[in-house]
């Protein structure tokens, strides 16, 4: 492992208003495993992709096998040996696996040969899958095996991850570490990115940390303690949400026997769930992205309607209630993607603010908008939640991730919900951000408010939740108590892994 | 290298700014255009754009901007709701034809009566009857989820054959000499939606300013406008918000259709006087260039509509004096819509000049 | 009314004729689609096609320069496409919109002084043997190159999306925009293309009204065959051989209802005229239950962030 691969020495890139990476230097080894540690934003994604020739560095220079690299697209990058498994993947859903794959190869081989090499690559490393599927129709993981083997049939020098494992489950991970192992043994460097430290100490060999666009330090992952890794990224010590003892009160709302049809095409069915959440109870939801997690929302905060008592709020049936009056009687949601779902882009905070306030702020009367209070509400967000703006007249899109999200979530919260619906509260938000918005979370649910909390961070939901269920092609395990739940079960209710019935590993 | 750069929110001023430089570019390559078809460039912009107003017989052309523009306003006013949306009504043209076909056909049932209500109910029957042909492509696309956009416009063509049969029969004037066309409505004092000719005032000025009003209001202070701008920025945020996208489809359609309805009714019992095969003379057409020409803003509409009403009396006076081709004014009308759409990129983007990086 | 007059071999022939125009513009707009751009601008692209065509081969005497001018014509005109949509960023509904608007009135410009004029002929082609077998070759086989080009386009597309890696990266980029870039593939490049090709199919489909099917200018004679050429796309859920199969149906639908005017069948000459399009909306009707197979990205604005 003494060979160096691949240098990089003082890299830079800056965007306006931000530098994403600042004089970045290190160094990857021939069949090393090196983790890229850092929170959302602190520039890992930048680098790799002036790595892989989608972003040009504005200085600094980059060295593969000392001779200089300079790939000016991923094309000439592919051709040097680099190889990247993107964390959303670029994927063609309406195509098969097979044309999927080609797309992402030089010189392709004839449809024919390239399934039996897809055949043979997937038996190799464990990771089975059909050539001839379509995309659209795989699992998150299923998908993410289509980019690995995509990368494998390139024979690559340096294989890229970026954040491989939010969308598996944790028998899905313990099959991708053996893959990686297996490949590093064979000469193959991996550059691995996360911010989950567990991960990064049982697999990688070497880690270099970024935080605000700097190389804070390197370390070796076994020898060093996750809290002190935790501490190089972050920079200061966290505070971690404090949960006081509870009084469960009584069902707040109910789900029974439910079924739903998903209404994209590649979207996934909810199929007999069923679920309760009390008054000062969270219920989180755990499951990889896709199994069913945006249609249960969707359920619950009335853009999809079912039969009338399927969904019931304090013992009312509300299953064909519409958004706006199940507002009206205290079920608030907050869905996962916020520019676009949660939030209107292009409109003004103020705008958004009255996008869920009107009902139970009183924004309207008959029908007519009262902007002046609705400024007022959007105001109160912004200063309850310190969400970073100018002000409440700035668009929805001028905020960074984690002020938005903040905004939506400070939204909700503020709207004093008797029950209260979060998909993905925390994703893309930066540490201090996210532990503002568990805080949230728990003190409105210490005030008599019932909690579900959709997520994919298992961390997330162990810390907030006083029982758990997870979701797997649109089932709905049976919830159980958090405490005393291990990972092992916890990746059994989300269904083990998947498609792996027919594999030898 | 140029670099096209997203800016954190649209730009105020290049949002008021990119309809003036529009037009002002149009008359440029327009006043080009002009002098490739051998006519003095100058002197056809000012004829176009001066003449009409100020010029010796202004006091005849004045009165006309008011005609022409306000069937161009009522319709672009309609269309508008739609198009904030993502709701694409581009068959105004066929709901106007039907609008003056029953309004018309309800006038002509009572001839010769003369009472108060003959022209109230023609405006009704207008209404309803370019309300009910724009329903068709919005219940379709409710219903069965068909592209509005293809339906509304297969509609036009329909709607011209119907204009073609009802002059030809139906409504044909029994002492027109065997000639198409109805009555002249102009002479049925019960049914002409003429206030004061000579001032180009006729009640569907009144109506296209009221359109305007309610437009405004109806998107800035009411909720039923929220929810259409809010489709139109993001239409799951829509869903999430409480919007039924049905029903936002079937009252923009319907609103057009109806305000598109009532400008072929103002127009049949007022400047056009009769159903004849060549009623319609494509305003409904020119009303999607007003809309978007004036931002889709009520106000703008307003301007927008005097402007391009203005074009075509500059255009007919060009087609007179200068020998210009009518066909040039279409040209110019159409190439003021490409510089708009193309302009509009400063509201959202920035560009930048940049060398290309070496890595 | 005599419905035997209506002479079944002439309205086979007439019917391939008919529906070339119809079927050229759809498979070029089938292209576009396929690459995930919407240009509502065919009916635009047909008429300046039309014109171009018909004034080209007037002065030159050639049908061929004609059709050649056509393409050029239609392609011309969608560059303008390209640079609202694929350089401005411009929305493509308003885009096509416009686009169809300028052609209209750019078409009736340069037509002022070819109206009333008879174009050169476009000669049938004798094929050997083929154009001899009885019926069938007086039906099939004795047409012009055009009509032959139309079907050929049809199969070539069809080969390029089904065999070849061009053709599958087309597919890519119109699937989904951005995950083709990050692979590295032009996707502006790639649209411009197929935008440009659309242009061209556009043009000859409308130099095709006026040099064979009428054959004569007049101002607005596409009379909404580009916006039949776009809902037999829908129709045809994007695949070629559909487009043909549906080109063929609307164009038998048209003779069927000149000949039954011709006939003197009861019914006013205005609802058999009508009929093309009541029908069109009918199939759209029925069909857009479907719309699993439109492409990805349709319509949608590509702006590459990086």
């Amino acid at each position: 492992m003494s060979d160096i691969l691949l240098s990089l020495k003082g890299l830079t890139k800056a965007y306006p208003g931000v530098v994403a990476n600042d004089n970045v230097s290190f160094d990857i080894g021939t069949g090393e495993v090196h983790a890229l540690l850092g929170e959302n934003g602190a520039g890992k994604s930048t680098l790799v992709k002036m790595i892989y020739g989608l972003v040009k560095p504005d200085s600094g220079t980059m060295t593969l096998r000392g001779k200089a690299f300079a790939p000016a697209e991923p094309r000439a990058a592919r051709a040097d040996g680099i190889a990247m498994v993107f964390q959303h993947f670029s994927l063609f859903d309406a195509l098969n696996v097979a044309e999927n794959i080609a797309l992402g190869m030089e010189n392709p081989p004839p449809m024919r040969d390239l399934a039996a090499r897809i055949r043979e690559v997937s038996e190799t490393y464990g990771l089975p899958l059909d050539p001839y599927r379509t995309v659209g129709d795989l699992s998150a993981g299923e998908r993410q095996r289509v980019e690995i083997i995509r990368c494998l049939l390139q024979d690559p020098k340096l294989l890229i991850m970026d954040e491989p494992t939010s969308v598996l489950t944790p028998q899905e991970v313990e099959i991708l570490f053996k893959t990686l192992r297996k490949l590093s043994a064979e000469g193959t460097a991996i550059l691995y990115i996360s911010h989950k430290l567990e991960e990064i100490r049982a697999l990688c060999d070497h880690a270099t940390v970024l935080r605000l666009g700097k190389n804070v330090g390197e370390c070796v992952p076994a020898e060093t303690s996750a809290r002190d890794m935790a501490e190089l990224m972050v920079g200061t010590a966290l505070k971690t949400p404090t949960r006081a003892g509870r009084d469960m009160g009584d069902v707040a709302l109910e789900i029974v026997s439910l079924d739903a049809k998903s209404p994209s095409a590649f979207g996934t069915s909810l199929k007999s769930v069923s679920l309760s959440v009390r008054k000062g109870e969270v219920l989180g939801i755990g499951g990889v992205a896709g199994n069913g997690q945006d249609e249960l929302l969707a359920v619950l905060s009335g853009e999809i309607l079912t039969a009338p008592g399927s969904v019931k709020l304090h013992g009312r049936p509300i299953g064909q209630t519409g958004p706006t009056a199940r507002r009206g009687i205290g079920l608030l949601t907050a869905p996962e993607e916020r520019l676009g779902h949660a939030a209107a882009p292009d409109m003004s905070l103020t705008e958004n603010a009255m996008l869920t306030g009107s009902v139970r702020e009183n924004l309207e009367s008959r029908g007519f908008l009262k902007w002046r209070t609705a400024q007022g509400f959007a105001e109160k967000i912004i200063e309850a939640f310190d969400v970073r703006t100018p002000g409440p007249n700035n668009a929805a899109r001028s905020l960074s991730g984690g002020n938005l999200q903040k905004f939506v979530i400070g939204r909700e919260v503020l709207q004093r919900p008797e029950v209260l619906v979060v998909n993905q509260p925390t994703w893309g938000v930066d540490a201090s951000a996210a532990a503002a918005i568990r805080q949230a979370i728990l003190d409105l649910v210490a005030k008599g408010a019932a909690v579900i909390c959709i997520s994919q961070d298992l961390d997330e939901l162990m810390e907030i939740s006083d029982r758990f269920a997870a979701l797997n092609e649109g089932r709905l395990s049976e919830p159980r108590p958090t405490t005393g739940l291990t990972v092992e079960e916890i990746g059994l209710m989300m269904g083990g892994a998947h498609g792996m019935e027919v594999a030898h590993v | 290298m140029i670099v096209l750069e997203k800016r954190p929110q649209a730009s105020q001023l290049w949002s008021l700014a990119t309809p003036v430089v529009a037009v002002l570019a149009t008359m440029v390559f327009g006043g080009l255009l002009f002098a490739l078809l051998g006519t003095q460039p100058v002197e056809a912009i000012r004829t176009i754009f001066w003449d009409p107003l100020f010029g010796e017989f202004a006091f005849y052309y004045r009165p006309q901007l008011l005609v022409k523009g306000a069937p161009l306003v009522l319709i672009a006013i309609g269309l508008s709701l739609g198009f904030k949306a993502g709701i694409w009504n581009i068959g105004a043209e066929g709901q106007y034809i039907i609008g003056a076909l029953t309004g018309a056909g309800v006038g002509l049932a009572f001839y010769p009566l003369e009472a108060w209500y003959i022209f109230p109910l023609m405006v009704i029957a207008g209404a309803l009857g370019g309300w009910a042909w724009a329903m068709i492509p919005g219940v379709l696309k409710v219903r069965f989820g068909t592209n509005e956009i293809l339906v509304s416009l297969m509609l036009v063509y329909v709607a011209e054959q119907l204009l073609a049969s009802m002059s030809l029969g139906l409504l044909k004037n029994p002492q027109g000499f065997g000639f198409p066309g109805s009555r002249n409505l102009n002479e049925y004092e019960s049914a002409n939606s003429w206030i004061n000719q000579n001032a180009g005032l006729h009640w569907g000025v009144v109506a296209a300013t009221i359109a305007v009003i309610f437009a405004y209001v109806l998107l800035n202070r009411h909720m039923l406008g929220f929810h259409i701008r809010l489709t139109g920025d993001a239409p799951r945020a829509a869903r999430f918000a409480g919007v039924s996208p049905g029903r936002l489809v079937l009252f923009c359609l319907g609103t057009s259709g109806m305000l598109a309805g009532l400008a072929g009714l103002f127009e049949v019992a007022g400047p056009a006087g009769q159903v004849s095969i060549d009623f319609n003379t494509g305003y409904g057409f020119t009303a999607i260039i007003v809309a978007f020409l004036g931002r889709l803003h009520p106000i703008g509409i307003l301007l927008a509509g005097l402007l391009m009403a203005l074009t075509y009396i500059g255009g007919e006076i060009a087609q007179s004096q200068m020998g210009l081709p009518a066909a040039a004014i279409q040209v110019f009308q159409g190439m003021l819509l490409f510089f708009l759409l193309a302009l509009d990129l400063l509201t959202n983007y920035r560009i930048r000049l940049k060398s290309r990086e070496v890595a | 009314m005599d419905l035997s007059q209506i002479n079944p071999i002439l309205l086979v022939a007439s019917l391939m004729v008919a529906a070339t125009p119809i079927l050229l513009a759809a498979i070029g707009e089938l292209v576009v689609e396929r690459a995930g751009v919407l240009n509502l601008g065919v009916e635009g692209m047909m008429i300046t096609g039309a014109i171009c065509g018909f004034a080209v081969a007037v002065e030159t005497g050639s049908p061929w320069l004609g059709f050649l001018a056509a393409a050029i014509g239609g392609a011309a005109l969608s560059f303008l496409f390209v640079i609202l949509t694929q350089f401005a960023l411009a929305n493509q509904v308003a885009s096509g919109l416009a686009l169809t608007l300028f052609g209209l009135g750019l078409s009736s410009l340069l037509g002022q002084s070819y109206v009333g004029i008879k174009p050169p002929p476009t000669p049938d082609l004798h094929i050997p043997l083929l154009s001899d077998i009885p019926i069938l070759g007086p039906v099939v086989f004795s047409h012009d190159l055009i009509l032959y080009l139309g079907i050929a386009i049809v199969a070539g597309v069809w080969a390029l999306l089904k065999f070849t890696r061009a053709g599958l990266i087309m597919r890519a980029v119109g699937e989904n925009h951005d995950a083709a870039h990050a692979l590295g593939y032009k996707v502006v490049r790639i649209r411009v293309m197929a935008i440009l090709f659309g242009g061209a199919c556009a043009g000859l489909g409308g130099a095709y009204i006026s040099l064979v099917r009428v054959p004569q200018w007049t101002e607005g004679m596409t009379a909404g065959v580009g916006w039949i050429a776009l809902a037999l796309v829908v129709f045809a859920s994007w695949k070629p051989w559909r487009v043909l199969l549906g080109a063929y149906l609307f164009g038998g639908i048209t003779v069927l209802q000149l000949n039954l005017q011709a006939a003197g069948v009861a019914i006013p000459v205005e609802y058999l005229a009508m009929s093309p399009y009541v029908i069109t909306i009918v199939v759209l009707v029925i069909l857009s239950a479907d719309k699993s197979r439109a492409p990805g990205s349709l319509g949608r604005i590509f702006h590459a962030t990086s």
